[in-house]
């Protein structure tokens, strides 16, 4: 399985990025500067967490701007799947290839801990290694996680079964005591219409091993795996 | 010409620094104040010299990237 990562100024989660690409996959991504006008042949993007271009103007605003997007957006429209990681799903919806738009997290603080999410559904290219309504644990790192759209987009995510994954409780419950942002409807992650676009606060890319603290997140590079290798 | 930009969240989008300012006010003894909005404030210098034609410019950059019309309103003032 071939996959690239795309590489902002400011990119920190990059390296997180490759190496569970590479344990999982067993082959090394390629690593894409954002200059660069096109991505090679590939079977996934990835657009990793950080700060690309200090979070000016908005999180995710400026990389939505880089050249590289271009194709990874023309790339998304033709089914090549992408996984946006944090500042990557601050790119995705900045790109409008999600909708949407994510805020200051409600109390005002970064955020950088556990949280509990909710599988929603495992029939996806990204989910299949997961039970249906499993509830994994994965470390949020953000300032501006706090996921809003319009009413009427909100109603099409949730009728078209695009929400993700969501913030929930030890029981599964999406309480606003289990929502560390603010997010509307506890949305830690949403795809898009044909559900090869992900886009995702929390990073599954820092949980793969026993040593990291837990597994949790190897079950989204292992479906990844076994849907495109 | 200058062009000065003030964008503002959307009415109905929650604002967590602008609350903040509010209680951190409120804690500085101004009472009286009901609700408090952040936005930013962006100037241009343009070398433009018909308003027109510079407002069409500086429409297209704020729906291109000075703003996310998701969240946020824009307005422009030429001078």
């Amino acid at each position: 399985m071939r996959s690239s990562v795309i590489v902002f100024p400011a990119s920190n989660c990059d390296r997180d990025a490759s190496v569970a690409l590479e344990k999982i996959t067993g082959s090394k991504p390629s690593m894409i500067w954002h200059a660069e006008s096109s991505v090679p042949e590939t079977d996934l993007i990835v657009l990793p967490g950080g700060f690309s271009f200090g979070d000016y103007l908005r999180s995710g605003a400026m990389a939505a701007q880089s050249p590289i997007m271009k194709d990874v957006i023309a790339k998304a429209k033709a089914g090549v799947p992408v996984l946006g990681i944090c500042n990557g799903f601050q790119v995705l919806v900045e790109s409008e290839l999600l909708p949407g738009a994510l805020m200051r997290n409600r109390d005002i603080k970064f955020l950088c801990k556990d949280v509990q999410l909710k599988v929603e559904r495992n029939d996806t290219i990204f989910t299949s290694k997961y039970d249906q309504g499993e509830i994994i644990t994965i470390p949020i790192a953000h300032h501006d996680g706090n996921y809003f759209a319009s009413d009427e987009t909100l109603k099409e995510l949730e009728g078209e079964g695009r929400v993700a994954f969501r913030y929930v409780d030890m029981d599964g419950a999406a309480t606003s005591e289990a929502n560390p942002n603010g997010s509307l409807n506890n949305i830690a992650g949403i795809y898009n219409k044909d559900m090869k676009v992900l886009g995702l606060m929390p990073h599954p890319e820092r949980l793969i091993s026993q040593e990291l603290g837990g597994t949790d997140g190897l079950g989204l590079f292992e479906s990844l795996v076994e849907a495109l290798a | 010409m200058k062009a000065r930009i003030t964008v503002t969240l959307k009415t109905g989008v929650l604002d967590p620094q602008g609350k903040a300012i509010e209680h951190a006010l409120e804690g500085l003894g101004f009472a009286g104040v009901d609700e408090v909005r952040q936005g930013k404030l962006i100037e241009l210098d343009l070398n433009d010299t018909d308003k027109d034609a510079a407002m069409t410019r500086v429409t297209e950059m704020c729906e291109k990237l000075l703003a996310n019309t998701v969240i946020e309103n824009y307005s422009i003032e030429l001078e």
